[in-house]
């Protein structure tokens, strides 16, 4: 087979690597625990490996492109750039780690099959966004997503599991049809919308820009659901009622970042940077990221759920990327770009550990958490280098991001980037450190709410250990390593250097 | 004279299924083994025909040896094909769940000869080239239809399909008075030859938009256009499952396919941008308060029922888009998706009523606020509904969400942007709808330990919903080629 045809497959081939087997772990049989593992880490692996191949063909610039009529006019493509391999990366990695993590914490637990299932479909989902290289295979992917997503957010089956559930929805495909008639409305205007790098509308007359301003503002609010904006967020904290691994995974990484993702492809490959910035697009952008950002942290001060904090100090966060978006010069992209990345490995770790702990502990809230470091020093570790980093400390991934983003700030001579983060860092430093402290030197309960002992020489079961640990080393490693080859943030100075033509 | 081997698929997707029934009565014992085998070759038959047609193009026979004018001609173009194939297929599914669904002796014995002669005039209707024979096609189906919706036996079903036989009858008879005046008017009933002399006689003008009415309204009675409703929820609902399934899928579809068939055809002449905003806004209506009382049903089967009155709408909301449209690829593609729309929403009935028949068989009740437990033991099943209602929702991918889309696209391109904010509003109704039954499948009760339970009842409905999600919604690109259209970027 020659190179050409393995380009045009890999896209292809990387969607179906979490989609086959997630069809056929729908029919196994629920005690087959063997099958169903083997099918989940078969596709994970897989899909990691194909990523790799996918990366070094990126990374030579050659094109890497799907494309698949589905009636005439309409053409699903799935391609590969600079940006959408930063996300499917991203994705497939904490996808191998969350499945480990997941086939530990859903032992003994019923419906085995179905969540599996769903969880691979979830991923595809992701992959198929991350790799739309046109606005109706995003559009399509992004409503998958909301569709494998529901049963997830369900799964325990409990009367709150299906309101939150519900109410997910809601907004969700609320937001999808804003999107779907942004996106017809500018099939309209223009033919077929491939992201291009540099953005595809510059060409138009100023009688139109009435329309794309109106456009922007539908893919806008059909994006900001998913990225939590202010205030289309209200579904995140209700859908925190799901089992941790779709907290991790989907809440922390896929769902969340896909509306991030969404916003950064319109604003440079829809609408180009410059047309964006001369409509006042990024301007409005800008003020409600920043919004977000604040009100965000301010509410997950006021959380004493551990999971809601988390949850609040998500929407904060993922609006960090928006704001990259929003400010106009290759070095705030950077900070937004990098932060996909960074928000996503930081933000897994602490669900991770917010999962350890309920199902060790039963400690759910912060309140309990008096002195859980020296019952579980590894977990509580892998949770410190996650706060850190989000607090912004170096040499933590998350201090990169807000780097990049307040140097981008300054050199667009929007000095207000810089309250903003730092108001965002106070707060931040306000909801994760009494966390720290109630867990390292407060000291511990006589008994805990629901301890569970797995009967391993560790604090608990390895398969929920073991994973926030590696995330917390990526964390430092991201951080450590920032300017290594392949690191992060090199590929999001690579995705700077090509919207901006440096 | 085309080749003999050619046509023969054309009549034989209308004798065999006659002769089906013919046999399924006379061989009572053995209605199941006749009813599956007609259905088999039945289906072949169509499949042929498909096949057919793709290769020459529009086919046309005339039988009988009569003058054109007054003959009983047949005809197979892109459109009728293709609904030909869905209703076929669509047909044999039904056929396979139905074999395993009815289980005492009378009831079988009622059934295959009647859903034989249903399935007979409906590719009668379908293929008939003259406005006679598709008086004759129409009766039949009514009858059959009403017969077999009162299958069930009870006094709702009785009540409900008693009504729907009137109201088809009267249906037909304002349809045939309509006929009468074309026939006085232009001395033919040949599809063809009438729609030369309407284009030709203007000065018959007033005449032929009389007729048109006429023949329009008996047929927007039949396919249940709102506000002539009324008569289809308690029918479709009291019916056994796989009668609701053709009744919903492919009987409502044969009604709104001579409307579509005298507007383009016949009376593309009269038609004008009046009549068709007329329609589209009672379609608007249908979309509305079909899902809206979809909505607010308390029976699984009502639920489905409804939301056939809005999905119905959808299909009318086409008319003034497809005159305000010059020909073009632009609305080449208009046309394709309201077939596709329409091909899309007969899979996926059939699949939902299938699929909520066996959840009412295995609950005892289809009440959908304690269904908790049995959508539970049935994954399958409600996979298939899942399916089935995320293509009536129109969600990607499916066949009706390419439909929406290229329907929103030129809404939007014409300048009339109202339709979208009916679309809109309709799916974002039809989503609570089918999430109000879906949300009831992720509960407490215990779940079983494989997927599928009981195939010959749950793979039809998979089969039929997946059709109307996998194929149509990622392939749907040889359906321009069997309607002859191109299609290029519009």
């Amino acid at each position: 087979m020659s190179w050409d045809a393995i380009d045009s497959l890999l896209p292809v081939a990387i969607v179906l690597s979490s989609l086959l087997p997630g069809v056929f772990i729908f029919l196994v049989d629920e005690e087959n625990h063997l099958l169903r593992t083997v099918l989940n880490l078969l596709g994970a692996v897989l899909k990691l490996a194909l990523v790799g191949l996918l990366i070094w063909g990126v990374w030579l610039g050659q094109p890497i492109e799907t494309r698949i009529d589905i009636a005439p006019g309409l053409t699903l493509v799935l391609s590969a750039d600079a940006l959408s391999v930063l996300f499917v990366t991203l994705s497939s990695v904490l996808w191998l780690i969350t499945t480990v993590y997941a086939i530990g914490y859903l032992e003994h637990s019923p419906n085995r099959s179905r969540f599996f299932g769903f969880f691979s479909l979830c991923v595809s989902a992701t992959v198929g966004i991350a790799l739309a290289g046109n606005l109706i295979t995003f559009v399509i992917f992004y409503e998958l997503l909301t569709l494998a997503t529901y049963p997830l957010v369900a799964h325990r089956g409990t009367p709150e599991a299906t309101r939150g559930a519900n109410i997910y929805l809601a907004y969700t495909l609320s937001g999808g049809l804003l999107l779907l008639v942004g996106a017809v409305w500018l099939r309209t205007l223009i033919g077929p919308v491939d992201f291009t790098v540099g953005g595809v509308l510059s060409g138009l007359p100023a009688s139109m820009h009435g329309q794309l301003v109106a456009i922007f503002a539908l893919l806008l609010a059909g994006l900001g659901v998913k990225a939590a904006l202010v205030p289309l967020h209200g579904w995140l904290p209700q859908s925190m009622v799901a089992p941790a691994p779709v907290s991790s995974l989907l809440h922390a990484v896929a769902v969340v970042k896909a509306g991030a993702f969404g916003i950064v492809r319109v604003v440079y490959d829809v609408y180009g940077v410059e047309l964006a910035y001369q409509l006042g697009l990024l301007g409005a952008l800008g003020l409600l990221a920043s919004f977000t950002i604040v009100y965000g942290s301010v509410m997950a001060l006021a959380q004493d759920g551990l999971k809601a904090r988390l949850a609040y100090s998500t929407v904060s966060q993922v609006s960090y990327i928006a704001l990259g978006a929003s400010l106009l010069g290759p070095v705030a992209t950077i900070g937004g770009m990098v932060h996909l990345v960074h928000q996503g490995i930081m933000k897994i770790t602490l669900f991770f550990c917010a999962g350890n702990y309920a199902e060790t502990l039963g400690v759910h809230k912060v309140s309990q958490m008096d002195g859980v470091g020296r019952r579980m020093p590894l977990t509580t570790l892998a949770f410190t280098v996650g706060a850190l980093g989000m607090i912004g400390i170096p040499p933590i991934a998350g201090f990169v991001s807000k780097w990049y983003l307040g140097l981008g700030g300054v050199t667009s001579g929007q000095y207000w980037v810089l309250l903003v983060l730092a108001a965002s860092t106070l707060l931040n430093a306000g909801y994760f450190l009494p966390i720290l402290y109630r867990a390292w030197f407060r000291p511990a309960p006589a008994e805990w709410p629901k301890e569970h002992h797995f009967g391993t020489r560790f604090e608990t079961m390895g398969a929920l250990l073991w994973p926030p640990v590696v995330t917390a080393v990526l964390c430092l490693l991201a951080g450590l390593l920032a300017s290594a080859p392949f690191s992060p943030l090199e590929w999001a100075q690579l995705i700077a250097e090509r919207e901006y033509g440096l | 004279m085309p080749e003999p081997a050619m046509t023969a698929p054309l009549v034989l997707c209308i004798v065999l299924p006659l002769l089906g029934a013919l046999f399924a009565t006379a061989l009572p014992g053995r209605a199941v083994a006749v009813g599956i085998v007609t259905a088999l070759v039945t289906a072949a038959a169509a499949v042929a025909l498909t096949l057919a047609v793709w290769e020459q193009g529009t086919l046309h026979l005339v039988l009988g040896g009569w003058e054109p004018a007054l003959a009983i001609a047949l005809r197979a173009d892109g459109i009728a094909t293709a609904l030909v194939l869905m209703a076929n297929l669509v047909a044999l599914g039904i056929s396979v769940y139905a074999s395993g669904y009815f289980q005492d002796a009378i009831r079988i014995r009622s059934f295959w000869p009647l859903w034989l002669l249903l399935w007979a005039a409906l590719n009668g209707l379908f293929l008939a080239g003259d406005l006679f024979n598709l008086y004759v096609m129409l009766e039949l189906l009514g009858i059959s239809a009403a017969a077999l919706g009162a299958l069930t036996g009870n006094r709702e079903a009785i009540a409900a399909n008693l009504r729907y036989l009137l109201v088809g009858l009267l249906g037909s008879i304002t349809y045939l008075l309509g006929v009468a005046f074309l026939y006085t008017a232009h001395g033919s009933l040949d599809i063809g030859i009438l729609a030369a002399a309407i284009a030709a006689n203007e000065q018959l003008f007033a005449v032929d938009a009389a007729a048109m009415t006429l023949m329009i309204s008996g047929l927007a009675l039949k396919a249940a256009l709102f506000p002539l409703h009324f008569w289809l929820p308690p029918a479709h609902a009291n019916a056994p499952a796989p009668v609701s399934a053709a009744l919903s899928a492919l009987v409502v579809k044969a009604a709104f396919y001579l409307i579509l068939r005298l507007w383009l055809d016949v009376f593309a002449p009269v038609t004008g941008m009046a009549a068709a905003m007329l329609l589209a806004l009672l379609g608007s209506a249908a979309v509305l308060w079909g899902s809206w009382r979809a909505l607010r049903a308390a029976r699984l089967k009502l639920l489905a029922a409804y939301s056939t009155v809005a999905q119905i709408g959808y299909l009318f909301l086409f008319l003034p888009l497809l005159v305000a449209t010059p020909e073009g690829p632009a609305r080449d593609n208009l046309l394709a998706a309201l077939l596709l729309m329409a091909v899309t929403h007969g899979f996926a009935k059939a699949g939902f009523f299938l699929a909520a028949g066996l959840v009412q068989t295995n609950a005892g009740h289809d009440r959908i606020d304690e269904l908790g437990g049995t959508a539970q033991r049935l994954p399958a099943t409600t996979f298939a509904i899942a399916l089935a209602g995320s293509a009536l929702i129109g969600l990607p991918p499916s066949g009706s969400f390419i439909g929406k889309w290229l329907l929103m696209q030129q809404a939007i391109a014409t300048g009339q942007w109202w339709w979208v904010v009916v679309i809109l509003a309709g799916t974002a109704l039809a989503a609570a709808y089918v999430f109000r039954v879906l949300s009831r499948a992720f509960g407490l009760e215990p779940t079983p330990l494989r997927f599928i339970t009981d195939p010959r009842a749950e793979v039809p409905a998979l089969v039929l919903a997946l059709v109307s999600v996998a194929v149509l919604g990622l392939a749907s690109g040889p359906l321009w080629t069997l309607l002859g259209l191109s299609g290029a970027d519009a």
